[in-house]
C-alpha cells in the first residue's frame, strides 16, 4: 500500500540513536535537569496488586546484551483495567495510585533492565475472542533500531489463561509463543520475572506490528 | 468517521525506514530477522499512559533557560514549533513531546559521549511539553551542531533534534528526528537516508518560518507530525467492554 487513502501521512520514524538517555532518562545521561522525572518504578505506594520486579536483558544478533536499550512498559492494572478513556471494562476499577506505564534503560555496564510494578489482571479480548491473559505492552528502541520494536511479555505461571490467550494463539508456532514468557523465581523475598529479549537467533522473541 | 478511540489505521510501513539498513551499520545486529506478527488492536494497544501539565516543570520547554548557570548557552538562538495531528489530520491535544540535542557544538551532554567538542556548561540539551488544545507545541533552543559518528570513518549526522511523541494510544508511540531546511548533510547521512522514499525525508525537514521568528531575538522553524488515525468503531470490530 503505497498511498494511503488517509489525509496525512504519519511521520517517519527514526533512530533513537545512543544519546536517548540525554531526553528520556536525564539521570542515566549523567545529569539532573527536571524537577520530576520518569522512572522505572511503575507502582507507587499505594498501588493496589501483587509487587513484582520484571527484568531481563535484550541480546543482539551476535548474543551479546544491549546496553544502551531503552525500554519503556504499559499493563493495566490489578483489577485489569487500563488507566485511559478506551478502557470502558464494566466492573473494574481505576486505581488511583497507578498509571500503568515507566520507562527504563539497560544499564551501561550490566545491560540489565529492571521494572518495579505489580502483576497486572485480566483484560478483555478483541469481541469475540477470549479475555487476554495477564500481560505487559513493552516497546524498545535504540541506536540501530530504526522503528520501535513492539512486544508483549506474559507471566509463566499463568498457564491455563496462556493457553487460552487470543493473541498467543495466533503465533503460528507454537515454540515462539515461548518467547513471550516471563519467567517467575524469587529474590530477597521478592518476586522477580526474567524476561530475556532477542532481536534475532534461533530465541528471536516475537515482535508485534500493533 | 474517526473514533475518538478506536483502533488504529495499519501504519504504512512503506513510509518508514526497514528495521534493516546495512549502510547504517548498527541495524544489522540489531533488526529482526523474522517478519512482525501483525496483530488486530486490542485494548492493550489502543490505549496508553497519559499526562498531566503538573508533571512537567515551567522550563521544562526552554532550552535556552532549563540548565542556564551562569548565562545563556552558546548558538544560534532558535524556535522549533509546529502541530501535533493525526492521519485524519484532527489535532492531538495534551499530547507529550519531549526532545534531545547536541550542543551548537555537535557535543551531547551524555557520559558515553566522546566527541572533543566542548560541552556547554549551560545547556542541558533537553525539553518536554504538552501539546495544547490545537495540538501545538513550542521549544525555544540553540541550534544543533553537525558531529561525526562511526559509521563509516567520514560519516557526520546533519544538524538534528530527536523527538519523542505519546500519542493517546501506546500504538502511536513515535521517535524520529528533525533536520533543518537547506543543510547539504541530510543527502549524505546514513540515518536519514535509512528511508527510501525522498518526500517522506522532507517531512522531517523543518521549514524555515520567518513568521514565527522573533524580531532581533531567535529565528523560528515549523516542525508538524502526524501520527496514526483511529478508524470509525464498527460492529464486527468493536472492542469487548466497549
Ligand atoms: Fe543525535
Amino acid at each position: 500500500m503505497k498511498h494511503s487513502i488517509n489525509k496525512l501521512e504519519e511521520t517517519p520514524s527514526q533512530t533513537a540513536g545512543p544519546y536517548v538517555h540525554i531526553g528520556l532518562l536525564p539521570h542515566q545521561a549523567g545529569f539532573d535537569i527536571f524537577a520530576n522525572n520518569f522512572s522505572h518504578e511503575i507502582a507507587g505506594p499505594d498501588t493496589k496488586g501483587e509487587r513484582i520486579t520484571i527484568e531481563g536483558m535484550v541480546f543482539d544478533g551476535s548474543g551479546a546484551p544491549i546496553r544502551d536499550m531503552l525500554l519503556e512498559l504499559w499493563q493495566a492494572n490489578a483489577e485489569g483495567r487500563y488507566r485511559h478513556p478506551a478502557d470502558r471494562q464494566q466492573g473494574k476499577a481505576i486505581d488511583p495510585g497507578f498509571r500503568g506505564w515507566g520507562r527504563t534503560g539497560t544499564d551501561f555496564a550490566s545491560g540489565l533492565y529492571t521494572f518495579e510494578t505489580i502483576k497486572p489482571g485480566s483484560v478483555v479480548g478483541r469481541s469475540g475472542t477470549k479475555p487476554m491473559a495477564p500481560h505487559v505492552s513493552l516497546w524498545l528502541v535504540s541506536r540501530g533500531i530504526n522503528i520501535g520494536l513492539s512486544t508483549r511479555m506474559y507471566f509463566d505461571d499463568e498457564s491455563e489463561a496462556n493457553a487460552a490467550d487470543p493473541v498467543l494463539n495466533l503465533i503460528e508456532q507454537p515454540a515462539r509463543r515461548k518467547t513471550l514468557l516471563g519467567h517467575r523465581g524469587s529474590r530477597d523475598g521478592k518476586t522477580v520475572y526474567r524476561f530475556d529479549i532477542h532481536l534475532q537467533g534461533a530465541h528471536e522473541t516475537v515482535f508485534f506490528d500493533v | 468517521m474517526a473514533d475518538e478511540y478506536g483502533e488504529f489505521y495499519q501504519r504504512n510501513r512503506d513510509i518508514h525506514p526497514p528495521a534493516l539498513t546495512p549502510t547504517y551499520k548498527t541495524s544489522v545486529l540489531r533488526s529482526p530477522r523474522i517478519p512482525l506478527w501483525s496483530l488486530q488492536n486490542s485494548l492493550s494497544e489502543v490505549t496508553g499512559p497519559v499526562f498531566t501539565p503538573d508533571e512537567l516543570g515551567p522550563l521544562d520547554h526552554d532550552l535556552i533557560k532549563n540548565y542556564a548557570h551562569t548565562g545563556d548557552p552558546v548558538g544560534e538562538r532558535t524556535i522549533i514549533h509546529g502541530q501535533v495531528l493525526d492521519e485524519d489530520a484532527r489535532p492531538q491535544a495534551g499530547v507529550l513531546v519531549e526532545i534531545w540535542q547536541a550542543n551548537a557544538g555537535g557535543r551531547y551532554r551524555h557520559v558515553n559521549d566522546r566527541y572533543f567538542a566542548p560541552i556547554d556548561p549551560n545547556f542541558g540539551g533537553c525539553g518536554r511539553t504538552l501539546t495544547d488544545a490545537e495540538g501545538r507545541y513550542w521549544f525555544r533552543t540553540v541550534k544543533p551542531g553537525v558531529y561525526p559518528f562511526r559509521n563509516y570513518i567520514n560519516s557526520w549526522r546533519p544538524a538534528h533534534v530527536h523527538f519523542s511523541i505519546f500519542g493517546s494510544g501506546f500504538a502511536q508511540r513515535l521517535i524520529t528526528q528533525m533536520y533543518f531546511e537547506g543543510d547539504p548533510m541530510i543527502r549524505h547521512d546514513a540515518i536519514a537516508q535509512t528511508i527510501a522514499d525522498p518526500a517522506a525525508i522532507d517531512r522531517l525537514v523543518a521549514k524555515l518560518d520567518l513568521n514565527a521568528s522573533i524580531p532581533l531575538d531567535s529565528v523560528a522553524y515549523r516542525f508538524d507530525i502526524v501520527l496514526r488515525g483511529r478508524r470509525a468503531t464498527m460492529f464486527e470490530n468493536k472492542l469487548q467492554g466497549n
